[in-house]
């Protein structure tokens, strides 16, 4: 079996400030972390590998600081790690994303056959849960999103079948190999990285590939390949109300004005 | 090629169209109004021919549709490639998809395969009737800061909106036209298959339908606290809601998440208590009619869109709320 799992490196966004002057993220001391979605999509295939044996290949798009989340992603059991950095693929949008991330699939296909291909729903910075998809559609590959869990992997008969969980079900879907799955957050316990590991992950570096190493066209990439620009960004004004009516005095008596408000425009009526 | 048309995709499931595709054929109208162009509405399923109906009178004024067996259930790879079909055949200007499981999973092929952007989860479109943009408006980092984003280069302009973010229009007495096309994928070609299904048990969340939401954020304090929200939500009838700090202090579960990365809602009455207010919650509630709001800072931004404010402890002022209520509640009872 081999995996390969795609990971972004996040802000905690949990902790992220906006500069109210500049409109823009401030960064400073803001911790980066794997983004939780994928490392729950990374411990799926780790757990593949325990049970039917194989590799995990690791790879991140995203600045030279990403090296980090990679490493990390070694220490957990991942064997290979690949880092995709440039200059010029910055600014990408999910098409252009998308792209540069499929053009290194196919780079590492070329090298040793993928089964399956595992990435978070979403990232938690962007949210945008267009990526997995994107790659997927790029490679022809099946799409199963929201996975809960790998029910059954058979390679011998070339498919895979996961769980997913989506609005008022849960489906039992086969796909055929290779396929690519996006995975919910909280499916499974991550686990903690072993001892061997975490001193193989202090040494290892993660391959570096570039423009250069990709069979890939300038004008796909970055900003140039990214038909979607933030045009402006701002702080919102949330949509103010004409006016709050504050209420004031004891919580007995606020209690009893909040009570009145309420029942005349019957929002709290017998049911 | 001239593009030209706004597109609305309609996700149906157990033979009724989803609220969110009446939405956005809501705001479709307004864009294609402001284009001059038409709206259209993209069915594809399997014996869904009736639905066309249904879609004139929420805006439509044409549907494109494609009814085969294959697209009985949802898949991506069949309903992508109709879709993708249909696009390059007639050349949307615009297409909108609902931010659904089923939307989200579907929008992201789409608009691969067509090569164009694609924005998720917009609160707000509109057009700039110079430059004929759809403008599109989304949270980003996690709901800290607004972002307006252009698709200038190229066609179809794609975006995905939550349910609930735009009103459920009036529909009105009116006909229109039906463009029927041919999805030419057999069963083999798809690779993906649906083995079995389960509907999920238990008692459900319905946020997203809920006329009255209490919901309880940070300033609660701890698990045990937040059971005050869950009894006045039991009083009055409301369903428990709550901010992304709740959620993620493992207070309730996700399903009850209102904001950017949760639900979006919109009911008659939310009571939001010691919620401070991040953007990444208003975005998800500020459509609520009446917002009360309870906490103990009041300079918190929960404050600039509330309906009534109380400021003050919110583990003093809930008991009191519920106490009140139950009170009133049972004198009404009396009175019948």
């Amino acid at each position: 079996m081999h995996a390969v799992v795609l990971l972004k490196q996040v802000p905690d966004t949990a902790e992220v400030r906006i500069d109210p002057k500049t409109n823009t993220l401030i960064r400073e001391g803001v911790p980066s972390i794997i983004n939780p979605y994928d490392a729950h999509a990374l411990e799926e295939a780790l757990r593949l590998k325990d049970k039917y044996g194989g590799k995990v290949t690791v790879v991140s798009m995203g600045p030279p600081q990403a090296a980090e989340a990679l490493k990390k992603a070694i220490s957990y059991g991942a064997d290979r790690a690949i880092l995709l950095t440039d200059r010029k693929f910055a600014g990408s949008d999910t098409l252009a994303t998308s792209y540069v991330l499929a053009k290194a699939i196919e780079k590492i296909v070329s090298q040793e056959p993928v089964d399956l291909v595992f990435a978070g729903k979403q990232a938690i910075d962007g949210d945008t849960a267009q990526v997995g998809p994107g790659v997927a559609a790029r490679l022809n590959m099946a799409l199963i999103t929201y996975i809960e869990r790998v029910e059954e992997f058979n390679p011998d008969e070339g498919y895979v079948v996961a769980v997913r969980k989506i609005e008022g079900r849960k489906e039992y879907v086969r796909a055929k190999l290779p396929a690519l799955l996006t995975a919910l957050k909280g499916i499974n316990e991550i686990r903690y990285a072993t001892m061997p590991d975490m001193i193989r992950a202090a040494r290892y570096q993660p391959e570096v590939w570039g423009k250069e190493q990709l069979d890939v066209e300038e004008a796909f990439l970055g900003l140039k390949g990214s038909p979607t620009q933030v045009w402006k960004s701002f702080v919102p004004q949330a949509k103010a109300r004409a006016k709050v009516e504050m209420l004031t005095g004891s919580p007995e008596e606020v209690a009893k004005a909040l009570v009145e408000k309420l029942v005349p425009l019957t929002l709290i009526a017998n049911k | 090629m001239h593009a030209q048309g706004v597109w609305v995709f309609v996700e149906h499931l157990g033979g009724e169209v989803a609220p969110v595709t009446f939405e956005l054929l809501g705001k479709g109208r307004e864009l294609a109004d402001d284009l001059e162009t038409e709206l259209a509405a993209v069915l594809l399923g399997d014996g869904v021919r009736d639905f066309a109906e249904q879609l004139f009178r929420y805006g439509a004024d044409k549907v494109y549709l494609i009814d085969d067996s294959v697209l009985k259930d949802y898949r991506t790879y069949p309903y992508a490639k109709g879709i993708v079909k249909l696009a390059q055949k007639y050349t949307p200007e615009i297409i909108l998809i609902g931010a659904t499981t089923l939307g989200r999973d579907l929008a992201g092929v789409v608009a691969t395969w067509l090569n164009t952007g694609l924005t998720a989860d917009c609160t707000e479109l509109s057009i700039d009737k110079t430059t004929r943009l759809l403008h599109q408006t989304r949270p980003a980092f996690g709901g800290n800061i607004m972002a307006t984003i252009l698709c200038k280069t190229a066609r179809p302009q794609m975006a995905t909106v939550r349910p609930r973010v735009f009103p459920l229009p009036e529909p009105k007495p009116r006909i229109g036209v039906v463009v029927e096309e041919e999805l030419g994928i057999l069963e083999e070609e798809v690779p993906t298959r649906i083995i079995k299904y389960e509907e999920e048990k238990g008692p459900g969340v319905y946020l997203d339908k809920a006329e009255i939401i209490v919901a309880g954020g940070r300033g609660l304090g701890s698990k045990k606290n937040f059971r005050l929200v869950e009894e006045l939500a039991e009083v009055i009838g409301g369903v428990v809601g709550a901010s992304r700090p709740a959620v993620e202090a493992g207070w309730i579960p996700y399903a009850h998440q209102v904001g950017q990365t949760g639900q979006t809602v919109r009911p008659k009455l939310y009571i939001a208590c010691g919620i401070s207010g991040a953007v990444q919650h208003l975005v998800g509630m500020q459509m609520s009619e009446v917002i009360v709001a309870i906490n103990n800072d009041p300079s918190a931004p929960i404050f600039n869109i509330a309906t009534y404010g109380i400021v003050g402890d919110v583990l003093e002022i809930l008991p009191a709320i519920t106490e009140e209520a139950r009170r009133v509640l049972a004198g009404q009872r009396g009175v019948r």
